[in-house]
């Protein structure tokens, strides 16, 4: 059968519609999700299909319709909510991390909270510090959510269908470089084959996306595919590099990282949410109690900065191949 | 709306009930705490914030509702838990951090859950709306008739999730009632300090839905206005609001020294307790005083039970605290 290539927006689209269509209590919330089909195409086609009810635009009142979510999650209800743009959580933390998150804790596991809070992150388009955060680490530091980003559209789909069926609040970010809206430019390899079937790909395992000795680079969205690029130019200069596509923030999967340090003795970690109480700094950390590296592990994140305007300031201090490259290079050839 | 005997009785009892607990859970919070008051010490630790003289917004809105309706309730929500429902024994057992308490002591006063019954409470001021929306949503969408209540204090209108949660609501017509308990006091800012307007019930105009003043802190009255916005929220005609004058007996928290509070008010309160005024009343209505007192032996039984429940119970260990971070 030939295979078909869809984007990560419409994995995630056809993902929502396969559960919804699967499960009554499944429902869709959020800005612009329902006649738009969602600002990055994720629910497009599920007005259509599912109706108003089910389909619900609502008010630019992220506080009151998140925190919705969380009463209509302890009431029996799946929703899946959109945060259009991580940066704005601002307005709406509460229900997130004072809600969601400790609602099994403080009932004693009495009530859970099933609800999907997908929100889309990353910069690199010129839309300054509001709309181009991460946020990753703000979301993975706070207990009882699970935090995850998928890389790929065959990810996308089994990560959002886990999701979706997971009896916790888990926060399902989306990169806009690899959203496949043709506004944003998209990184072709995030668009893959997916099966027009339902399956499940496990939220709490990262994925060893190439195989390599010297050294580990571990990335989650977006700096997978830097990581990647990095990677096939590196094997032309003889050095085998392992990438690591960690898919899931929280948990994290420490096994998997802990294997990969142990064999190659050497792990770079590539991602684009702030540097400082990191996602590179916990890598690093959790990997450096259990393995003795032999070379000095190293990060390449974003400054404590706010992302900038302009391009020329953007791009600079953004993580890219070529940085990835330079940093492999000098991490291999230092003498242990 | 007018209660009959049977739900006076049944106000007047869960009054009563209430507010023997929040006596017994003072004294026991006060062990330990003396002479000098040190929050972490004694059988409860952490802030305590007693409901005492707000029964009455309890009484006459729960009197109208089932288990399978939901409350979301406040930092102050021993009242509403005891008029909803909760299982008394193992909210006690939870105020005194224990095994047996409704969450395993994870989550204290300020974070009850009663699934059984269908409710629960936050600590963060107005926080509870949006969840009591999504509940009456829930049950609207599921073709069901419950309906969810929101109580919150009169400071929490000032909270933009106040305004996100009523337009919502109405926007959707949410089978939901706000009740705003007014007890004129956010911690030691007066309402008249912190709020633009007299009465918050008024708030309801802008959002097209109908807003309710109950004065005098009065059980019966608080019963006829809930039930007609209850049943209004029932037969699928939408949200209300409902602001509750009543009255704070007790300090914010225990050990809230007050010099905030005239003196002239602190003098006044006891005349204001709501409960020797409701069985006056229930008396010259006719009701047999023996009959109310039998409510109250009951009460204070229950509580001594409770409290005992509470005490005997174990604590929980170390590794408890690991447990269901995660359904």
């Amino acid at each position: 059968m030939k295979k078909r290539k869809i984007t990560i927006a419409k994995a995630m689209a056809e993902a929502i519609c396969q559960e919804m269509r699967r499960d009554p209590s499944v429902l869709v919330m959020g800005e612009d999700i329902a006649k738009l089909g969602g600002v990055f195409g994720n629910t497009r086609g599920l007005l259509e299909e599912f109706g108003a009810e089910r389909v619900r635009d609502t008010p630019i009142s992220e506080t009151a319709f998140i925190g919705a979510a969380v009463g209509m999650a302890a009431s029996g209800m799946r929703p899946v909510v959109e945060l259009m743009f991580v940066d704005f959580f601002g307005v709406c933390m509460d229900a997130i991390y004072n809600l969601a998150a400790k609602q099994s804790y403080f009932s004693g596991g009495q009530v859970t909270c099933p609800m999907v809070l997908m929100t889309s992150v990353g910069g690199g388009y010129g839309d300054a510090g509001q709309h181009s955060q991460t946020l990753f680490a703000t979301f993975g530091h706070m207990p009882g959510l699970k935090v995850v980003i998928p890389s790929n559209a065959y990810d996308a789909k089994g990560m959002m269908i886990a999701a979706i069926r997971d009896p916790n609040p888990v926060v399902f970010m989306f990169h806009k470089a690899l959203q496949g809206m043709g506004w944003l430019g998209t990184v072709q390899r995030s668009v893959t084959d997916a099966p027009e079937e339902a399956y499940v790909v496990p939220l709490s395992k990262a994925n060893i996306v190439r195989e390599g000795s010297d050294i580990t680079v571990v990335g989650l969205g977006a700096t997978v595919h830097m990581a990647l690029d990095a990677a096939e130019e590196l094997q032309r200069d003889g050095i085998s590099v392992e990438v690591i596509d960690l898919r899931s923030v929280a948990p994290l999967d420490r096994d998997t990282l802990v294997a990969s340090a142990a064999k190659t003795g050497c792990v770079l970690c590539v991602d684009d949410d702030y540097v400082s109480y990191g996602i590179g700094a916990e890598i690093l950390a959790s990997v450096t109690e259990a393995v003795r590296l032999q070379k000095k592990p190293r990060r390449i994140s974003y400054p404590d900065i706010p992302v900038p305007f302009a391009p020329s300031m953007e791009h600079a201090v953004l993580p890219n191949k070529e940085k990835i490259v330079a940093a492999v290079k000098s991490m291999v050839r230092e003498q242990p | 709306m007018e209660p009959n005997a049977s739900r006076r009785l049944w106000m007047y009892g869960t009054m009563v009930l209430s507010r023997e607990f929040e006596l017994a859970i003072k004294a026991a919070y006060l062990e330990g705490k003396q002479p000098v008051f040190n929050m972490a010490r004694g059988p409860i630790p952490g802030e305590m914030h007693l409901s005492n003289g707000q029964e009455p917004c309890a009484v006459g809105v729960c009197a109208h509702l089932k288990y399978s309706d939901t409350v979301t309730a406040t930092h102050r929500p021993h009242h509403v838990a005891i008029a909803k429902g909760v299982h008394l024994e193992a909210m006690a057992a939870e105020i005194f951090g224990r095994k047996t308490g409704l969450s395993g002591g994870r989550g204290g006063h300020m974070h009850l859950f009663d699934a059984r019954v269908n409710f629960c409470c936050s600590g963060i001021i107005a926080q509870g709306m949006g969840p009591a929306v999504g509940a009456a949503m829930a049950a609207k969408l599921r073709g069901r008739r419950d309906v969810a209540v929101s109580f919150i204090g009169e400071g929490a209108a000032n909270q933009g999730a106040f305004h996100e949660s009523l337009n919502l609501a109405a926007l959707w017509k949410a089978p939901v009632v706000f009740v705003i308990e007014d007890n004129a006091w956010g911690i030691s800012v007066a309402k008249a300090a912190a709020t633009a307007i007299e009465r918050n019930s008024d708030r309801a105009a802008a959002y097209g839905i109908p807003g309710s003043y109950v004065a005098g802190n009065d059980p019966d009255a608080v019963y006829a206005v809930a039930g007609d916005a209850i049943e209004r929220a029932r037969s699928g005609e939408g949200p209300s609001l409902i602001e509750i004058d009543t009255v704070r007996l007790e300090g914010h928290f225990m050990g809230d020294g007050e010099g905030y509070r005239p003196t002239q008010e602190k003098s006044g309160l006891t005349a204001r307790d709501p409960i020797p005024l409701y069985r006056q009343r229930l008396e010259t209505g006719g009701v047999a005083g023996r009959a109310l007192d039998d409510l109250e032996i009951a009460a204070r039984s229950a509580v001594e039970q409770a409290i005992c429940f509470a005490r005997k119970s174990p604590e929980p260990v170390a590794e408890e605290a690991m447990q269901r971070v995660f359904a």
